[in-house]
């Protein structure tokens, strides 16, 4: 039997999608930070997007659901550890995600370097529909604690918005 | 006296309790858009302090994890400032005892981010994120509703009267406070002030609101002298799992 290493690891977690955007799996959300197999054991490392995520727990069963029985046919435990540091960022989305993202509904985050929305500026964002940057912000939250609650002014659409932290 | 295990404590049962109060909104708030607000930053207040528990619980050896913690400890054993355990009273009560703890979050935790311990700077460091954007959104309800109608500034303003001396709790320096500074792993709250005073004028003069008389300080949170509020909250919150401990849902 050929056994896995990190990388084959790695790449079944791309079949574990997001339990709230389910449109991204866990990977292209940034929530795995880091796969490695240490002896008899697979440690999946994952992080919240925020402290209080309440997917966090579902997001560790499934997981553990989808990669500990493949775990055992090869006589290797599967661990799945919370860790805190680096602290998420919205810049572990890549640009495929983003588009993802929109295409699903959800505006994505801004530029790496635009971090207005912790200082208190209001980015542009941009429309999911119709793609129009007239847009205002109706609530600071949204959905979801990763999100924010946003309405189209020319055609209407309230959206939701990925803050950019 | 396990320093370590009081200060993580404080850190924790502030976000609990805050946490706890912020969740008796839901369904509640005047707006579905503030009913979400405030459900979501109760929501990153409980997160953060099922982190700071945790670590409390490992500063006793692992005697209590976050949840016996949380559940199983007697009101004159919680750590937290008596402003947290404030009643929620009406929206202008929840947003000025939010503001009021927010605008000491943002230092605390960037002060935290930069001390010697990797575990507690990792956990700041993700919570500055957070407190960040709770003190916009609790600044921005400030001057909306001092700068709002007659009666919304009137009513904000009675509360920030009543509130304010509960904001000394946060600030309060002691023995405890003062090792976890000197031995660099901890900030002494007493630091943090200046910053807090900084905004708490800068919002202040926004919205049009008085800072009213100085008042006694209300203090004793961190040594377990609370209010009576805490205890109602505390029969509410841990009801189920003193009635059942070994209960799993």
């Amino acid at each position: 039997m050929v056994m896995r290493n990190a990388d084959d690891w790695l790449a079944l977690l791309h079949q574990v999608p997001d339990p709230e955007i389910p449109v991204l799996n866990v990977v292209e959300m940034g929530i795995v930070r880091n796969v490695e197999v240490v002896q008899n054991c697979v440690e999946v490392k994952i992080t919240p997007t925020y402290m209080g995520c309440p997917a966090m727990d579902a997001i560790a069963d499934d997981i553990r659901a989808q990669l500990t029985p493949l775990a055992s046919e090869e006589g290797r435990a599967l661990k799945v550890e919370l860790v805190y540091a680096p602290a998420w960022t919205t810049d572990w989305l890549s640009e495929a995600a983003k588009d993802k993202l929109e295409a699903y509904g959800i505006a994505p985050p801004g530029k790496t370097t635009d971090k207005r929305a912790l200082s208190g500026e209001t980015p542009t964002v941009r429309c999911p529909k119709c793609k129009s940057e007239t847009t205002e912000l109706v609530s600071l939250f949204g959905s979801t604690a990763c999100k924010a609650h946003y309405r189209c002014n020319d055609c209407s659409e309230p959206f939701d918005h990925f803050k950019c932290i | 006296m396990n320093a370590r295990f009081e200060y993580l404590l404080r850190l924790g049962d502030d976000a609990l309790i805050l946490g706890q109060q912020l969740g008796l909104w839901t369904g509640h708030g005047p707006v579905l858009e503030e009913d979400i607000a405030l459900t979501n930053i109760g929501l990153d207040q409980i997160g953060q302090a099922r982190a700071w528990l945790t670590l409390a619980g490992r500063a006793e050896n692992d005697q209590r994890d976050e949840d016996a913690l949380a559940f199983h400890r007697d009101q004159s054993e919680f750590r937290n400032a008596q402003l947290c355990e404030r009643p929620n009273g009406h929206f202008g009560d929840t947003i000025v005892r939010q503001f009021l703890f927010d605008a000491y979050a943002v230092p605390l935790h960037a002060a935290l981010s930069q001390c010697n311990d990797a575990e507690i700077a990792a956990i700041a460091r993700k919570s500055a994120k957070e407190s960040v954007y709770h003190l916009r959104h609790s600044s921005a309800w400030m001057v909306r509703l001092g700068d709002g109608t007659e009666e919304s500034h009137a009513k904000v303003q009675e509360s920030l009267d009543v509130l304010l001396p509960f904001a000394g709790d946060l600030f309060h320096s002691d023995a405890v406070a003062r090792t976890a500074a000197t031995e660099g792993w901890g900030v002494d709250p007493a630091n943090l002030r200046e910053a807090w005073e900084h905004h708490l004028v800068q919002t202040l003069t926004e919205a049009g609101l008085k800072r009213p008389e100085p008042a006694p300080e209300q203090c004793g949170g961190r040594i377990g002298r609370h209010t009576e509020g805490l205890s109602f909250l505390l029969a509410e919150m841990q009801v189920l799992p003193r009635t059942y401990p070994d209960a799993k849902w």
